[in-house]
């Protein structure tokens, strides 16, 4: 008999001489990690690791929807609120859109009207609040805000027609005429390059018309974004609520298929990370089966035995999987600054499902081995056959 | 007798092998899919980010200014340049064609219709396009028009116009107003004209006619005439080489910027191809889409790297498992004067042959995944270029090595007699 075996089997006599049952095993549960770590490391180890992967990926998987609406809402508007028949919206429109969404987006008037350069040609001008369109469209390539009144920013190709020598222009509507200095040219590759923009306290007191639309970016799912709409159309019944569709389908489609990607990406990692615990375990418990083989010599059931290895299993599962899961959700915390430049919120709801996964491959690698073990003669296992 | 004893390991003990070899292939296998998933999610992404629209907007160089409201064009319609229709299968010739998706040109047309019984006549738009046109240049041929390059675009009773005929989609608002519906005729500027479908689109088209390209060239009576062309490409995110003004770049920099797909360097092609136009980016797509790319890409390039990390781990427990297991033969193996060294080249044999032979399979394995993930999320293949597979070999042969390095190395220096007597 060597050292180590007599002196396990030294320590079970001695237990059972003066130690109830429970505190026994409970005993032989502790010191056989803490004795032979060498052995229980590298088991708690993977075990870890795959916990960590786990619940960092499954984080992610909740986590990246709300990440990418929030890139998404950077194209813009996906509601549009227009007054019926082009008519002005209620003087109080925008202060209900706000008080409706309540946060949840944001929000920029707009009035256009065609108006008279002073050589006679058409022009689209526009009277919105910059600030929120700032917020709004934020892929406006803007050369310089206008910051004080009667200053306006030109489209670029309003430019030429209006102020090709970046000198004052007046323009004029309804006989009203408004003499203007421009703060800079806005470019965007769409119809905003060929109007003037000015600020809505200016625009309405040149030409008294009130904006006619009211462009949304709700933030939220699609059914929240539905119930925003509904909301907004009895908030103003006088407005006619749509979707910008394009944004709002591309969007379903471009996260649909991001997270099917990432959902094949989980169920994948989380197989090679389960198998690898299994193999490490199975390895682990195969190793033990002298232990197994001694305790069954001095008449342990195999109840007892079977509970033993599963109790043990199951509290490596449990450390591992507890472990593992502050470990992955640091990753997805770290992944989330790295990529979006926001941190990814720790899903504590993932734990119980981390926890319950870890514990059954500990305890299915346990049993596996344990099963095909009991049909052995202790005595062929402890010659070492 | 090496090789003999590789080869006896292998015929000997099939189960152990059997299982690190199965770990390997499917450490490989995750690794190849997530890999190739990884290269090819930008391209895939890119295709879906095109249901937004164009990114690229061409139009004539020298145009007046359009004085637009609601999708009604106050200038008159005759006034301004126009670019040729003629000119637009160029657009097939371009060096970048292959990353343009589609285009579709517009031409829009002030057109009257009767409003009531009365005889009161109201001023709309008739929007002329390409539905579902065959282009062709050269060699190359594409099928493109606004059911491809604006899939929100529903028809939502009838059907779509053909691009030869003479009837048109009425927008949804205006069919209402006009109580029309499709297989009616509606009489626009003098025409009777048959209305094939109801058009949903949620934008300003909802008031409008939309026909044939042919046919509104026809009402405005300039053969060939087209107002702009929408073009969908997809474009690589901007970065500050292609900010840079072509015009000021040296000769290497700037075919670097000229052979990227950047929406500025397509956008200059486009107006290469097609003469006396300006082409530029609709920057609410183009900017847009290249921080969602960005973000796409990095997330799954990072979940992949996280595959990677995990099939490494698996395929190290298994071979170190394996190894730990024939400690008894170690042991023989030293007792008989096999040096440190011999017996570790065995078992570095023995490794490397199980990453070549889980590394073979594994490709192959994981190239199917890959195509199945492919076809069921992105209705397309995902191919693996076949220069991976030996980068993925040589992964494979490394992280068995270094997987079993920690466990070999121990097996080596433990004391044959202790290995003998089966202790630890």
């Amino acid at each position: 008999m060597s050292a180590g075996v007599s002196e396990s089997a030294r320590e079970v006599g001695a237990g059972r001489a003066k130690s109830p049952h429970t505190s026994m095993f409970l005993r032989m549960l502790v010191r056989a990690a803490v004795l032979r770590r060498g052995r229980a490391l590298p088991a708690l180890f993977s075990m870890v690791v795959a916990a960590a992967v786990a619940t960092a990926v499954t984080n992610l998987y909740v986590d990246v929807q709300a990440k990418l609406r929030r890139e998404f809402r950077n194209y813009g508007a996906n509601i549009v609120l227009a007054g019926r028949d082009g008519a002005s919206l209620p003087a109080d429109a925008l202060a209900q859109v706000e008080s409706t969404l309540a946060g949840r987006g944001v929000v920029a008037p707009f009035a256009l009207i065609v108006a008279r350069t002073s050589d006679g040609q058409p022009i689209v001008v526009a009277g919105t609040d910059f600030e929120r369109v700032r917020q709004l469209d934020r892929w406006w390539s803007v050369s310089r805000w206008p910051a004080a009144p009667e200053q306006a920013l030109i489209g670029v190709r309003a430019l030429p027609v209006v102020s090709p020598k970046n000198q004052a222009f007046d323009l004029s509507f309804q006989g009203h005429v408004i003499h203007l200095t421009p703060a800079g040219t806005v470019q965007t590759g769409a119809a905003e390059d060929s109007r003037i923009y000015l600020s809505l306290p200016d625009f309405v007191s040149w030409t008294g018309v009130q904006p006619s639309t009211i462009e949304v970016a709700a933030t939220g799912s699609p059914e929240e974004i539905a119930a925003i709409m509904h909301q907004l159309e009895q908030a103003i019944p006088a407005a006619e609520v749509r979707p910008v569709r394009q944004i709002m389908e591309g969007e379903a489609r471009v996260l649909g298929k991001t997270r099917s990607t990432l959902l094949a990406a989980a169920a994948l990692i989380i197989l090679t990370a389960a198998l690898c615990v299994l193999s490490t375990l199975m390895g682990w418990v195969f190793d033990r089966r002298r232990d197994f083989a001694i305790m069954k010599a001095l008449g342990a059931s195999d109840r007892l035995l079977k509970g033993f290895f599963a109790a043990e299993a199951a509290a490596l599962g449990a450390a591992g999987a507890v472990i593992g899961f502050v470990l992955g959700v640091g990753i997805a915390a770290w992944i989330g600054r790295a990529n979006f430049h926001a941190p990814v919120a720790p899903r504590f709801s993932v734990l119980p499902f981390v926890l319950a996964g870890s514990i059954m491959v500990t305890l299915l690698s346990a049993i596996l081995p344990i099963s095909l073990l009991r049909r052995v003669q202790p005595a062929i296992i402890l010659r070492g056959e | 007798m090496f090789a003999r004893l590789v080869y006896e390991s292998f015929r000997r003990q099939k189960r152990r092998k059997l299982l690190a070899g199965a770990a390997i292939t499917l450490g490989v296998t995750v690794a190849t899919a997530m890999i190739a998933v990884a290269t090819d999610i930008g391209d895939k992404i890119n295709r879906e980010l095109r249901t937004i629209g164009a990114n690229l907007l061409v139009t004539p160089e020298e145009d007046t200014l359009d004085v637009e409201i609601g999708g009604i064009n106050l200038k008159p319609p005759s006034d301004g340049a126009f670019l040729n229709e003629a000119d637009l299968p160029r657009i097939e010739g371009t060096f970048w064609h292959n990353n343009i998706t589609g285009f579709s040109p517009m031409l829009p047309v002030l057109v009257n219709v009767a409003l009531r019984r009365d005889g009161q006549t109201d001023n709309l738009t008739l929007l002329g396009t390409y539905f579902a046109k065959r282009i062709s240049f050269g060699k190359e041929a594409i099928t493109t028009g606004v059911r491809s390059t604006r899939p929100w675009w529903k028809v939502t009773s009838g059907a779509w116009p053909d691009d030869n005929s003479r009837d048109v989609l009425l927008g949804g608002r205006l069919a209402a107003r006009l109580s029309a519906k499709a297989g009616d005729f509606v009489t626009l500027s003098g025409r009777q004209l048959h209305v094939s479908g109801i058009l949903s689109t949620g934008g300003v088209e909802d008031d409008e006619v939309v026909a044939p390209l042919a046919l509104a060239q026809d009402i405005l009576g300039k053969p060939g005439a087209v107002r702009r062309v929408y073009v969908s490409a997809l474009t690589k995110p901007e970065d500050a080489l292609a900010r840079r003004d072509p015009r000021s770049m040296s000769g290497p920099v700037y075919d670097r910027w000229y052979c990227s797909p950047y929406p500025q360097s397509i956008a200059f092609q486009l107006q290469e191809a097609i003469p006396h136009s300006h082409a530029e980016q609709i920057r609410q797509v183009a900017q847009n889409e290249g921080a969602v790319l960005t973000r796409i890409e990095g997330l799954i390039f990072l979940v992949t790297l996280a595959a990677l990390l995990a099939s490494a781990l698996a395929v190290s427990a298994a071979m170190a498992t394996a190894i730990f297991e024939r400690r008894a033969e170690v042991g023989l193996m030293k007792a008989l004067g096999a040096g440190k060294f011999a017996v570790a080249s065995i078992f570095f044999a023995e490794a490397t042959l199980l990453a070549v032979i889980g590394g073979l399979v594994g490709f192959g394995a994981g190239a199917v995944l890959a195509r199945q993930i492919g076809r069921s999320i992105f209705n397309s293949q995902i191919t693996i270029p076949s220069v991976l597979l030996p980068v993925i070999l040589a992964i494979a042969v490394i992280v068995t090595f270094v997987g079993s390095a920690a466990a070999i190395r121990k097996a080596v220096e433990l004391d044959p007699v202790f290995a003998l007597r089966g202790e630890l």
